[in-house]
């Protein structure tokens, strides 16, 4: 397996196809799913990027004449309690529904990141501490303390950073701060194991300095299941938001994210369906395509995984 | 098994939920606001009587004694008051706790008896029809939030079909047969929603725990004796591929959790999280801090539970 991997530069040259991220992408493309998913989710990233360009409706538009309408052209996913598009609301609602999951994401990565890469390098009692954060970490449950967390932290945020400012900033480092365990244990685990391979030490004996070991010649090679795993947590952090949203915990009314939406279409489930399936769907479909993508991704660049 | 694995368990088991005390305890201490509210603001408050009421409470000491304090009270099972319901915190969790164990417990029964045979057949052949069409409903099961499942099935089986209820009551009037079938009834729903979601997540574990056995010499050896190839699946190859199950059943615990605080607050099952939702609504303070500790105390204690059955089941581990 190993040795296969090599290529001599002189056949690199001749054979420019067989470069790691073209290998990678024609792997990917063999999951029909994966390749599916990320089609979906273009569309959706689309979405709500041009949308409001497209849809020039207001989204807190009340008018009461066209309250709880289903689905007619005027207002192509019906109308709210308040006679507010929905459409309008789903696409801007999209956009931080989804700039949350991104951002939480980094969050995570980069404390998983620098817990993991710390852990790997140093091993030791630091090592043994570190690791034990994490599981003390993982054990706790998250969705109490990220309540409890917004519960006693928002109202201090708001009036710092605005309502809109100090929400997002809050819930992205909520859900990232809880999330980097399963990153800092697979960066860990990849440190361990490439430290003691023959080409770091090669460049330990060339006098490369600790930082320029770890973000030259490791950090590259650990790098695959890190990107697979922050592909799926993009998905929880969508789901960890839009949770909250729906507790009514989250963004406030005035911020429609998909979970908002939701919640504020849950009573009506009897007159106005269609006002919770929008939603619901949208945030469904964007996590079932994130995680086809993820699992593309790891077959790709991770071929010796079975799963 | 020796007593020694479980007294090593226990030793990690310890101090993990003393660190969740502490991370409880900052998250309190760090937040804004003032314990004695109301009184601060007050102008009618002398300065003076604040301050003696400071001393009193031993608010101005330093921070590790106040946490060594409030650990103390915890342990003692002094918990505080609910402001809303006039009720000790501790009495409220015992009386909302049954519902939260019964609703996850069935729900994670329902999960296992649903991913355990999916799972190991999907692995016994690998990449057939069956193993890509069980692969695709569970990562639907698994991308389906909670919150949404319960809607949908809301929406179909109780407003569209009008079979089940779609509020859980406690005040069930009948007796007899007539209280368990309305007991069955209003449970099928969060139990459900609650097990297919964990349903999705356990497949995926079961078929690679089987693919890592099946896989091993034994197994081989095994069928090369000529055993039909059911039972070498159900008696050498399920056997072994469960034992790593039960950890990520265990580890799962936490997720688990903050399913069942959606589920009963869309079915209005009044469980702890219901409790923990509307004690937030309310500023509760104490309720809050109260179901955060007791439902991490929980995972803990389960995941001692799995290590020690896991220990129990394959005694390599309590070697190591």
């Amino acid at each position: 397996m190993a040795g296969s991997t090599h290529a001599s530069p002189s056949a690199e040259a001749a054979a420019p196809a067989f470069s790691p991220g073209r290998d990678a992408w024609r792997r990917f493309r063999k999951h029909k799913l994966a390749v599916a998913g990320l089609v979906v989710l273009c569309l959706l990233v689309l979405g709500v990027v041009l949308g409001p360009f497209l849809w020039r409706v207001a989204i807190n538009d009340i008018d009461f004449s066209a309250q709880l309408k289903p689905p007619s052209p005027a207002h192509p996913f019906g109308t709210d309690d308040l006679g507010q598009d929905i459409l309008a609301r789903l696409i801007y609602g999209g956009r931080i529904s989804l700039a949350v999951g991104l951002a939480a994401m980094m969050v995570a990565s980069f404390v998983g990141i620098l817990v993991g890469a710390t852990a790997g390098m140093s091993r030791g009692r630091i090592d043994a501490f570190l690791m034990w954060l994490a599981d003390l970490f993982l054990s706790l449950p998250q969705l109490p303390l990220l309540l409890l967390i917004i519960y006693l932290f928002r109202d201090s945020l708001k009036s710092v950073l605005g309502p809109e400012g100090g929400v997002f900033i809050m819930v992205v480092a909520v859900i990232g701060g809880l999330r980097w365990m399963p990153v800092a244990r697979l960066v860990r685990a990849q440190f361990l194991g490439l430290r003691e391979k023959e080409f770091v030490e090669a460049a330990r004996a060339l006098g490369a300095s600790r930082i320029r070991l770890v973000i030259r010649h490791i950090m590259p090679n650990a790098i695959g299941p890190v990107i697979v795993a922050g592909t799926i947590d993009v998905a929880n952090a969508i789901i960890a938001e839009s949770t909250l949203s729906f507790l009514g915990l989250g963004f406030p009314p005035d911020i429609p994210t998909w979970g908002r939406v939701l919640f504020d279409a849950k009573d009506y489930l009897d007159v106005a369906a269609y006002w919770a399936l929008f939603p619901g769907s949208l945030i469904f479909l964007a996590v079932l395509s994130i995680n086809f993508v993820g699992d593309g991704l790891r077959d790709a660049l991770d071929p010796r995984r079975v799963l | 098994m020796s007593r020694d694995y479980i007294f090593r368990r226990l030793l990690i088991a310890l101090p993990s939920i003393l660190g969740i005390s502490v991370v409880l305890f900052t998250v309190l201490a760090l937040a804004p606001g003032d314990p004695l509210g109301e009184l601060v603001t007050n102008p009618n408050v002398p300065a003076e009587v604040r301050l003696a009421l400071r001393a009193k409470f031993g608010l101005d000491d330093p921070v590790y004694v106040r946490y060594l304090r409030w650990l103390v009270s915890m342990l003692q099972g002094d918990w505080g008051f609910s402001f809303v319901s006039r009720v000790d915190v501790d009495r409220l969790i015992l009386q909302r706790l049954p519902t939260t164990v019964a609703v996850i417990g069935a729900s994670q029964i329902l999960a296992i008896c649903v991913a355990i045979p999916v799972g190991v057949l999907a692995a016994a052949k690998p990449y057939s029809l069956f193993d890509q069409v069980a692969n695709t409903f569970a990562f639907i099961g698994f991308s389906l939030p909670t919150f949404f499942t319960g809607l949908l099935l809301i929406l179909v089986f109780s407003v569209q079909l009008d079979w089940l209820p779609f509020v859980y009551t406690t005040e069930i009037r009948a007796t007899g047969w007539g209280y368990v079938w309305a007991q069955v009834r209003q449970s099928i729903m969060p139990v459900t929603v609650l097990g297919l979601f964990q349903a999705g997540t356990l497949v995926r574990y079961v078929r690679s725990s089987v693919l890592e056995v099946i896989k091993l010499d034994y197994v081989t050896t095994a069928r090369s004796k000529g055993i039909g190839e059911r039972k070498v699946l159900r008696i050498h190859v399920v056997r072994n591929a469960l034992i790593p199950v039960i950890t990520l059943i265990a580890l799962q615990l936490p997720i688990v959790f903050s399913g069942a605080i959606v589920t009963e607050q869309i079915f209005r099952v009044p469980g702890i999280g219901s409790l923990l939702i509307s004690a937030m609504l309310a500023n509760d303070t104490p309720v809050i801090m109260g179901v955060t500790f007791v439902s991490s105390c929980l995972v803990v204690f389960f995941n001692f539970l799995a290590d020690v059955i896991y220990g129990w089941l394959d005694p390599r581990i309590a070697f190591r």
